[in-house]
């Protein structure tokens, strides 16, 4: 007998349950109604209390988190970030339509590759599918325009998030993720991130850097761009 | 791992004596707990979630035949392959099987309490084939040959110095004046190493917090993001889970998440939560050609519909560790296996038998502060009982402890000679402690020999109640008496 037919077949006897085709299948039936259990009051707010909610506890967690109006001030702020930061001024960016479309080189002269993620990139921008007031959480969704290794490898990354995508809570943003990708699928990968990588391995004291980003820094952008 | 369980007695012992481990179990124990009240605090439907995050348990445990079936169909729809495992020698095979067909000369693994039960690392190594451990802790231990001490913190046994000769010791391309003084410059050690190995390796090696049956996905906690570099970056993704992880949806693993962080660390959430399904999809630009799900039963199985059935709801948040007196005095080592504290002193003589594991139902106080603690609301003091009673059953344990709880017990169902003994008992005690305290007592060595013995200061509770109550009929003047 395979181990899969033992396994199963241990579990059904001691279950109760007939290995019948046509049996009842509370598993399925329970999938299928994907109903919400408890949703925290905490990020039930209006769009603008979710927006402040949302840099409030991304902050907790050491993000730092800069508005903008249009998505056409992106550039200078991640110009300024460099600045601030006294960082190359040479960034990796997500193939995304939004940041591709933008005029790097207006007022400051970057050098801008774009692609995914490598072992000496600096500093990353991506663009997050949404955000989650809750806990000040970004969600990043893999695909064409979002690699996932950018999320992961630079030492600075850099996130442009629209306040429209920012949600109350984690439900919200499944509910979107499961109309794009069709019932029962996910796109490869979807990472919640919340704060820049940390450790306390040693001596149980916190350290920002572990293995992904030492610095997470968030521009949530106002108005939608166009 | 060959388990020391047998050498509970011994292992509590030497841990005691051990100064850099109590000065770490001391850090923890204020920690932990006082970080997960604060988290707790801050949700006010925190308590509700725990109830919802138990039931979502228990409905699957009840449906886990229909639930591994749902999981595994979703798994190869979308890519994947999944390997079902009766025990660790199949599943050791099967990884390794794995890897040679990818012909894989370095796996990069991040932490997962799986591939400690099953010991892969030793069985690759013996097949010329490298793992790295990625978690900054699991990487340190793994360099000493140590098992992890705790679940979520796994070398927290270790001060900074004895992780700074660590390093010295294995990375021998060190500078003799690098300086490794503090956390930071351990850390950074740790990383410029470790990215090395995450770019070079072959084949990525997870564990799953959950595996959601509704997409076939793994879930993956960490703060580090350690995890995220394992199954992003090599060709080959591996995850290793056991068959209780299975949850239904991504909303009942988003209230299980919910509790999951706050209960380990007193985050709200940790920083990196990453949901895995199937391969790279043709259009992306990165991620795993290869996806496998290595599914282990190892004992799980058996546990269904036992004493023991609750346990699997077990999340692996370590909260029952932090807040458990005998932990807290004697560490993970102590034990003597990859499980450790309470919930490891239930699952450990469920996974490698009762023999080899007879003390450990027996450390604890049964105070009752895990399940008080536990997200899933595991009933471990319960479970620890059950352990017992089939030790008493089978005759296992020393003869003189065996008379002594059946004399007990032989009182005990005689109320009037009970109450009896009981007045000589605290009135011969009562004379003889004078000073409130005895220094040594016959028959009761174990406890006096290491600290003094309360005496009893007045009467028994019985008596005292009975007094009051004849004072007062609604037992108020009692109270007063007694408070």
């Amino acid at each position: 007998m395979s181990a899969r037919e033992e396994i199963l077949g241990r579990l059904r006897g001691k279950l109760g349950h007939s290995d019948a085709p046509n049996a009842s299948n509370p598993a399925l039936d329970h999938i299928q109604e994907h109903h919400k259990n408890l949703i925290p009051k905490r990020g039930d707010l209006d769009k603008a209390q979710r927006v402040d909610l949302f840099v409030q506890e991304a902050t907790r967690v050491n993000a730092t988190v800069v508005r903008v109006a249009t998505l056409e001030d992106v550039p200078d702020q991640v110009s300024a970030y460099l600045r601030e930061h006294q960082l190359p001024a040479k960034i990796k960016i997500a193939p995304h339509e939004s940041l591709k479309s933008l005029n790097w080189q207006a007022k400051t002269s970057l050098m801008v590759d774009e692609g995914r993620g490598a072992g000496d990139d600096g500093v990353s921008v991506s663009v997050a599918y949404g955000g989650v007031a809750e806990t000040g959480t970004l969600v990043m969704s893999s695909g064409p325009q979002s690699p996932t290794s950018l999320n992961f490898l630079p030492l600075d990354h850099i996130v442009v998030l629209q306040a429209a995508d920012i949600a109350g809570d984690y439900e919200t943003v499944w509910e979107r993720i499961r109309n794009k990708a069709g019932p029962g699928k996910l796109p490869r990968t979807v990472n919640w991130i919340t704060g820049p990588s940390r450790t306390a391995d040693i001596e149980q004291t916190l350290l920002l850097g572990a293995h992904g980003p030492q610095r997470l820094h968030i521009l949530i952008v106002d108005q939608p761009g166009g | 791992m060959q388990p020391t369980t047998p050498n509970f007695k011994q292992n509590a012992r030497d841990a005691i004596a051990n100064d850099p481990l109590q000065a770490a179990l001391g850090k923890l124990a204020v920690g932990f707990p006082m970080r997960r009240l604060e988290a707790a605090a801050r949700l006010p439907e925190f308590e509700n979630l725990r109830d919802q995050a138990r039931d979502i348990k228990t409905h699957v445990l009840e449906n886990l035949d229909y639930y591994l079936e749902a999981y595994e169909q979703k798994v190869v729809e979308s890519g994947g392959h999944v390997h079902w495992c009766r025990d660790a020698e199949e599943a050791r095979e099967t990884i390794l099987e794995i890897c040679q067909k990818a012909g894989a000369k370095t796996v990069t693994k991040s932490k997962s309490m799986i591939s400690e039960e099953i010991a892969v690392n030793k069985y690759l190594e013996e097949n010329g084939i490298e793992p790295v451990e990625t978690d900054l802790g699991e990487y340190i231990i793994q360099l000493r040959k140590e098992p992890p001490s705790h679940i979520i913190a796994p070398a927290i046994h270790l001060s900074k110095e004895q992780v700074a000769e660590t390093f010295r010791n294995a990375h021998i391309d060190l500078a003799a004046d690098r300086d490794l003084d503090e956390p930071r410059s351990l850390l950074e050690e740790a990383r410029a190493k470790l990215r090395e190995k995450f770019l070079g390796a072959d084949v990525g090696l997870t564990g799953a917090n959950m595996l959601i049956a509704e997409t076939g996905t793994n879930v993956l906690v960490t703060n580090e993001g350690n995890a995220d570099l394992t199954n992003n970056l090599p060709r080959v993704h591996v995850v290793i889970a056991s068959i209780e992880k299975i949850v239904p949806t991504l909303e009942d693993a988003s209230t299980i998440l919910r509790v999951l962080a706050r209960s380990a660390t007193g985050q709200d959430i940790s920083v990196y939560t990453t949901f895995c399904t199937g391969p790279r999809r043709p259009e992306d630009l990165d991620g795993p050609e290869e996806y496998h799900v290595v599914l282990l039963d190892n004992g799980r199985s058996e546990m269904i519909g036992s004493e023991f059935h609750e346990m699997l709801r077990c999340i692996r948040c370590g909260a029952c560790l932090n807040h458990c007196p005998i932990y807290k005095s004697v560490g993970g080592h102590a034990y003597g296996w990859v499980y450790s504290g309470p919930m490891g002193a239930v699952l450990i003589p469920n996974l490698i038998g009762m023999e080899e594991a007879q003390h450990l139902p027996n450390a604890s106080t049964l105070c009752g502060k895990c399940e008080s603690v536990c997200p899933m609301r595991i009933p471990l003091p319960k479970m620890l009982r059950k352990w017992r009673e089939r030790q008493f059953r089978a005759h296992t344990g020393a003869p003189s402890a065996r008379w002594a709880l059946r004399g007990w017990a032989w009182l005990a169902k005689r109320p009037g000679l009970y109450r009896w003994a009981m007045n000589v008992g605290v009135a011969v005690l009562g004379q003889f402690g004078g000073r409130g305290r005895f220094r040594s007592l016959p028959l009761a060595s174990g406890w006096t020999s290491k600290r003094d013995l309360a005496a009893p200061a007045g009467d028994t509770f019985i008596n005292q109640f009975h007094k009051g109550a004849r004072g007062d009929q609604s037992g108020a003047l009692m109270r007063k008496k007694v408070h």
